[in-house]
């Protein structure tokens, strides 16, 4: 059923990205379509992946953004990973002509049942963020599952039960959590550090959140020289003396 | 956006077959053409054939076209899916009132009703056409209010000057009616679709790469590396910039052969008389015909999607 939920929960199950600690190694990415070439939407095909133009299903995608500001000659360089922004108001949802394309009631999560899917490619032409892709080889729409067969998966310790992408971020930039809830530790992190979502004048009211950069630190605070320091432990003694020394100090 | 071939000839046809069924009804039941035999099998034939290719191509560029049927299903939300289902139920009361026409050799009265409410269902069709691309927010060149009007004129348009071209090929009924149509109508359109593209020139963006990105606040900014090196779906699906780059000539060339040249040559027609309106409305619409698929390239190629923005394309 295309249309969004009647009575949707309070859940809204989504990821905060923090973009300031985000160090763009792709390894979200990587670890996204590990999981997922196997997971509820597998496989996600790649065409042509040792030739020339290789191609293929991603979920994820990190680019690198560099935010100038002319007049304040400052700029930054901010890592920022996409990926589907499970909205509320999801316009690829409405749609598809299908039914492929759903929204759950439960918890909100975005899906796609690919057993029925047409592979019409109007949901990636709705989607503003280019969440969903097209598996050239099913013949059908692929996108972000929110680890669906990973987050409810009683076999996994507890600590594993979230999304792949945030299980092996190795600097901690992506949290899982509900965001319908005002009291959970994700909403509490947006609160507190005016997560924002994408693009809102699209009108699509995505559950993600981006946390923006922190603040540059100009002015006094500079962080001290290193390359100034020098051994003057040996008082300024010749080369042979200061060998010697550093034998016998072993 | 990338322009398949399969959609260009699906909305140019079958909008041409819907514009020829709906001046068949016209014509028919308010009695400018008489239910001559061999002129409803030619016009109700070429219109059908049309249609149904055009609804066929359609399916061209789907994944799984085997299951093209349950894109009946989702007629609540869905505009394509209202688009399958409004198409089938067009069938009906144009399917009788072309039998009424070819078989029982009349098309007024109770006939010519039917044949109006199916010209309706005709034009409901590819007003549901139209909301597919008018209602994707994501792409500012297809949603807004001059879309769905360019596809409706279009298809009149295309309709008329085909049922004067067989008017004047059959030499029946008085064509004087189709022939006033066809210049109103291309000139309408004509206007419409350059109201479209001022429109177009004049609006500016809702979505920026600082609202895609929300880091506004820093600066202006634009990507520096890309997440892949060779295009992905999305930019070959949606990145597609070849009608950008020739966007004014391509606009003069679809203005001049879809609109000015055909209205020029059917003025001509009333002017100049038999022999000549039978070269002068087939080469309307042989124009018409070169003018109207670059338009519809045209709307696809140059159609901006907001994932570009991303990907500063």
């Amino acid at each position: 059923m295309t249309l969004l939920p009647q009575n949707p929960s309070k859940v809204k199950l989504g990821l905060v990205i923090d973009l300031d600690i985000c160090v763009g190694c792709h390894a979200c990415a990587v670890n996204c379509k590990e999981w997922n070439t196997s997971g509820k939407m597998a496989p996600l095909t790649d065409v042509d992946p040792y030739g020339a133009k290789p191609d293929g299903v991603w979920f994820n995608r990190v680019h690198t953004f560099e935010a100038v500001d002319e007049a304040a000659g400052t700029s930054r360089t901010v890592h920022f990973p996409r990926s589907c922004l499970h909205c509320d108001d999801a316009p690829c949802v409405t749609v598809c002509p299908t039914g492929a394309s759903y929204k759950r009631d439960e918890d909100g999560i975005v899906l796609i049942n690919t057993d029925i899917c047409i592979g019409c490619k109007l949901c990636s032409w709705a989607c503003p963020y280019g969440a969903r892709e097209y598996d050239e080889d099913e013949g059908v729409m692929k996108k972000c599952t929110l680890c669906v067969d990973k987050i409810y998966n009683e076999n996994l310790p507890p600590e594993s039960r979230v999304p792949a992408c945030v299980s092996t971020c190795p600097s901690g930039a992506r949290s899982f959590g509900d965001l319908g809830d005002p009291d959970s530790d994700v909403s509490k992190l947006v609160a507190a550090r005016e997560g924002y979502a994408l693009m809102p004048e699209q009108g699509t009211k995505p559950v993600n959140r981006y946390l923006p950069p922190r603040p540059k630190k100009i002015g006094d605070e500079v962080a001290p020289r290193l390359l100034d320091h020098h051994d003057d432990s040996a008082d300024g003694a010749g080369l042979l003396a200061r060998w010697v020394d550093k034998i016998l100090t072993v | 956006m990338h322009p398949a071939k399969s959609v260009i000839y699906f909305t140019t046809a079958s909008g041409a077959g819907y514009g020829l069924m709906v001046w068949l009804a016209v014509m028919g039941a308010f009695g400018f053409i008489p239910a001559d035999r061999p002129f409803g099998i030619v016009g109700f034939g070429l219109a059908f054939f049309l249609i149904i290719s055009g609804l066929l191509s359609s399916t061209g560029h789907l994944g799984r076209p085997e299951r093209a049927w349950r894109a009946l299903s989702q007629w609540r939300s869905s505009w394509l899916s209202r688009e399958g289902v409004a198409a089938i139920l067009a069938f009906g009361p144009t399917g009788l009132y072309a039998l009424g026409w070819v078989v029982l050799g009349q098309n007024t009265g109770p006939v010519g009703l039917i044949g109006i409410a199916g010209a309706l269902m005709c034009l409901i069709t590819v007003y549901f056409t139209s909301m597919i691309y008018a209602s994707l927010k994501a792409i500012p060149a297809w949603s807004n209010r001059w879309t769905s009007l360019g596809y409706l004129l279009m298809a009149l348009m295309s309709g008329a000057v085909l049922i004067l071209v067989l008017q004047t090929i059959m030499g029946i009924g008085n064509s004087m009616v189709a022939l006033k149509a066809s210049v109103v109508l291309i000139a309408l359109a004509g206007l419409v679709k350059l109201m479209y593209w001022r429109s177009l020139r004049n609006s500016e963006p809702e979505s920026t790469t600082e609202s895609a990105t929300g880091l506004g606040k820093f600066g202006q900014v634009r990507m520096i590396e890309s997440p892949h090196d060779e295009d992905n779906y999305l930019l070959k699906e949606m990145g597609f910039q070849i009608a950008r780059r020739h966007t004014q000539k391509l606009k003069r060339f679809a203005l001049a052969f879809g609109f000015i040249v055909p209205l020029a040559l059917v003025a001509m027609i009333s002017a100049l008389g038999m022999p000549y309106a039978l070269i002068l409305s087939v080469s309307a619409l042989i124009s018409g015909i070169v003018g109207l698929v670059t338009e519809r390239w045209l709307f696809f190629a140059e159609a901006k999607h907001v994932v570009t923005l991303y990907y500063n394309r």
